[in-house]
């Protein structure tokens, strides 16, 4: 097993108070941790700061007791996937090339068959395989953050960092992409740490819930211990009820409480 | 997957081997890879055509079957007979072919430096041009041209002999001057689009206006310049390939095929800057080192050339562009593709300006600009340009 550990992350943004105040959690291969709180709360910043985009203030993060920060850029490309919330493509690429990028760590200059066959793998998995030669750019916006969460199937980290990648997709395809990547962190022995704003997502897919609001751990644990109707009111201001069927959790929301 | 998912690379034999109609992942990569190649070879093959009647136009016209005999006589000259005239190989080598080796040398190195900028500053409308680097280098190269002599003295006017050709100094004094300069003007660019709000039309505006601050300071040479020098110049400045010698070839083939091929080591890790800088760090990059040391060395690609041919406007847009439609934004084929498109865009155009008021000829830097307008103006009123990167 590997653990991510997070420990006193703070984070800030130059000329503004602390966005992060003294983060602390830890993630372990085999489970998918959400990641969930109102807007503003900090969530893509601690993604953002997890996978080095931002260098961090304060604390440590460490996998298995090694901080990221000592490691090579292309180890570390081997430990941490990340999806961002918006991601930039480029025109004239194909779907194949996009996410063939996603093998750039184990890689000098040419791809292997291998490689290709690991691509190919990641677009099948995701139901791209029929888009394979089409220009990124002609694709729906959830067609694209498919291939986004492909290419980072593709790239093979032991952590999966996805900051809200079901947004652009319709129902099925956030259902099926969720489970999809449970599969996955269970089959590969992997972590995927994902921020979500859907929290009958986050109940139905996720081992682990840490709620973050105003920059500081609110509440983490087992989805159905975290997510209850007295948290949403506190964290979101929404009034809720929790319900059960078939042993399933579901979330019913009201209306906003002002 | 159909086939064993081994470490070996796919072989030539496969690319070219395969069945076109294979719609597997797998095999619209193959065939992805079989269409960059095809166009590299495709258009290395016009490129040497286009250069063997380039050779035969001019004021003594020569027949193609002639250039061909005089080429292959040079290259071997036991087993092929020369041309009838023999002061043709003398016309074709010693006064056309260095032209034609600075036009294919200009063109591809712009047409490269503008793919990699395009690339490194995922902007589609960035170019040695667009950006004022042109500009730049050029008023580097009037300094030379004005100062030269008085800041190196004697030495400006010393000559180096290599074989039997000549190198002056000043010819390396112009590179040096339009390098540093060429080098002031991007780094003005990339403090500009350091700010992560800079949108891609701001870029362009800034080098617009850097480009008219090394214009005006090319203007205020020229003012105070004597008849002599603002002869020169101007004419230098129109653009084009008369002032090529294989005294300056001798320097400037080895130098930007050096630059190249370590441009075309970097294009793999350029790739990843095309999913964006937080995705190309988490992919291994050092973001900002590739991004500085692509710049510097395009930079560098282009103010040597200029510092020979003057402004050229554009190649460096339409090339990487041209070739982006036919085989995408792949840098290890773009690189290598937009330096041949880049070479025969502008070898083309030089043998037009040649021929097209004959006996007189025009600088190719005219024709540039009507053709790259004209490209330029297609470009920005496509709907989706903005989108792309």
């Amino acid at each position: 097993m590997v653990i991510l550990s997070v420990q006193n992350l703070c984070q800030s943004y130059p000329n503004k108070k602390d966005v992060l105040k003294d983060v602390s959690f830890e993630a372990e291969t085999g489970k998918v941790v959400s990641l969930i709180g109102p807007n503003g709360c900090g969530k893509t910043t601690l993604i953002k700061t997890i996978c080095g985009v931002f260098g961090q203030k304060n604390g440590t993060i460490s996998v298995n007791g090694v901080p990221l920060s000592s490691m090579s850029r292309k180890e570390t490309a081997k430990v941490v996937g990340y999806v961002p919330q918006n991601v930039i493509y480029s025109g004239h690429s194909t779907v194949f090339d996009t996410v063939l990028l996603g093998r750039f760590p184990y890689v000098e200059w040419t791809y292997t068959k291998k490689d290709i066959g690991i691509v190919s793998d990641a677009l099948r998995c995701l139901g791209l395989e029929g888009l394979s030669g089409r220009d990124i750019g002609h694709l729906s916006g959830g067609q694209r953050q498919k291939v986004f969460i492909a290419r980072s199937l593709a790239q093979d980290p032991r952590f999966y960092i996805f900051d809200e990648p079901t947004n652009s997709l319709d129902l099925k395809n956030q259902l099926n992409t969720m489970k999809i990547m449970r599969d996955i962190v269970k089959e590969k022995k992997a972590c995927l740490v994902v921020a979500l704003h859907d929290l009958n997502l986050a109940m139905r897919y996720s081992d682990e819930v840490i709620v973050l609001k105003d920059g500081v751990v609110f509440d983490k644990g087992p989805p159905e211990d975290v997510i209850t109707a007295d948290m949403i009111e506190k964290v979101y201001g929404v009034s809720s009820k929790i319900f059960e069927e078939d042993g399933e959790f579901f979330v019913h929301l009201y209306e906003g409480i002002d | 997957m159909t086939e064993p998912q081994d470490g070996s690379k796919i072989q030539i034999s496969e690319i070219f081997g395969r069945s076109k109609k294979d719609v597997s992942p797998e095999g619209v990569y193959i065939s992805g890879l079989r269409k960059k190649l095809l166009f590299i070879i495709i258009a290395s093959v016009i490129l040497v055509c286009v250069a063997i009647v380039s050779l035969g136009i001019g004021a003594v016209n020569i027949s193609v079957s002639d250039t061909i005999s005089a080429i292959a006589h040079a290259i071997s000259p036991s087993d092929f007979a020369g041309p009838e005239n023999e002061w043709y190989s003398t016309i074709l080598f010693q006064g056309r072919l260095p032209r034609i080796v600075l036009a294919i040398t200009a063109g591809a190195s712009l047409a490269v430096a503008g793919a990699v900028m395009q690339g490194t500053l995922r902007n589609p409308l960035v170019s040695p041009f667009t950006l004022g680097v042109s500009s730049a280098a050029s008023f580097g190269a009037t300094m030379s041209i004005v100062y030269g002599a008085s800041v190196f003295g004697a030495l400006y006017y010393a000559q180096v002999s290599v074989g039997k050709y000549a190198i002056s100094f000043s010819t390396v004094s112009t590179m040096i001057f339009s390098f540093v300069v060429g080098m002031i003007s991007i780094s003005l660019v990339l403090i500009l689009g350091r700010r992560k709000d800079t949108s891609k039309s701001t870029i362009i505006l800034g080098g617009v206006v850097i480009g008219y601050l090394f214009q005006a300071g090319v203007t205020f040479t020229k003012y105070i310049s004597n008849d002599e020098a603002l002869r020169d110049i101007t004419l230098w400045l129109m653009g084009g390939t008369w002032n090529a010698s294989w005294g300056s070839m001798i320097i400037l083939v080895p130098i930007i095929l050096i630059a190249l091929i370590v441009l075309e080591g970097m294009s793999f890790k350029i790739n990843t800057l095309s999913a964006g800088d937080d995705v190309a760090s988490k992919l291994g990059i050092d973001v900002n080192k590739l991004r500085r040391d692509s710049l510097i060395l395009s930079t560098f690609i282009t103010s040597v050339c200029i510092a020979f041919t003057g402004i050229i406007g554009f190649v460096g847009l339409m090339a990487p562009h041209i070739c982006r439609m036919f085989i995408g934004n792949d840098c290890r084929y773009l690189i290598p593709a937009s330096a041949v498109a880049g070479a025969l865009v502008l070898l083309a155009s030089d043998t037009v300006a040649r021929i097209i008021i004959a006996p007189s000829q025009l600088p190719v830097g005219i024709i540039m600009y009507l053709i790259g307008g004209a490209f330029f103006i297609w470009l920005i009123s496509k709907k989706n340009v903005g989108e792309y990167w």
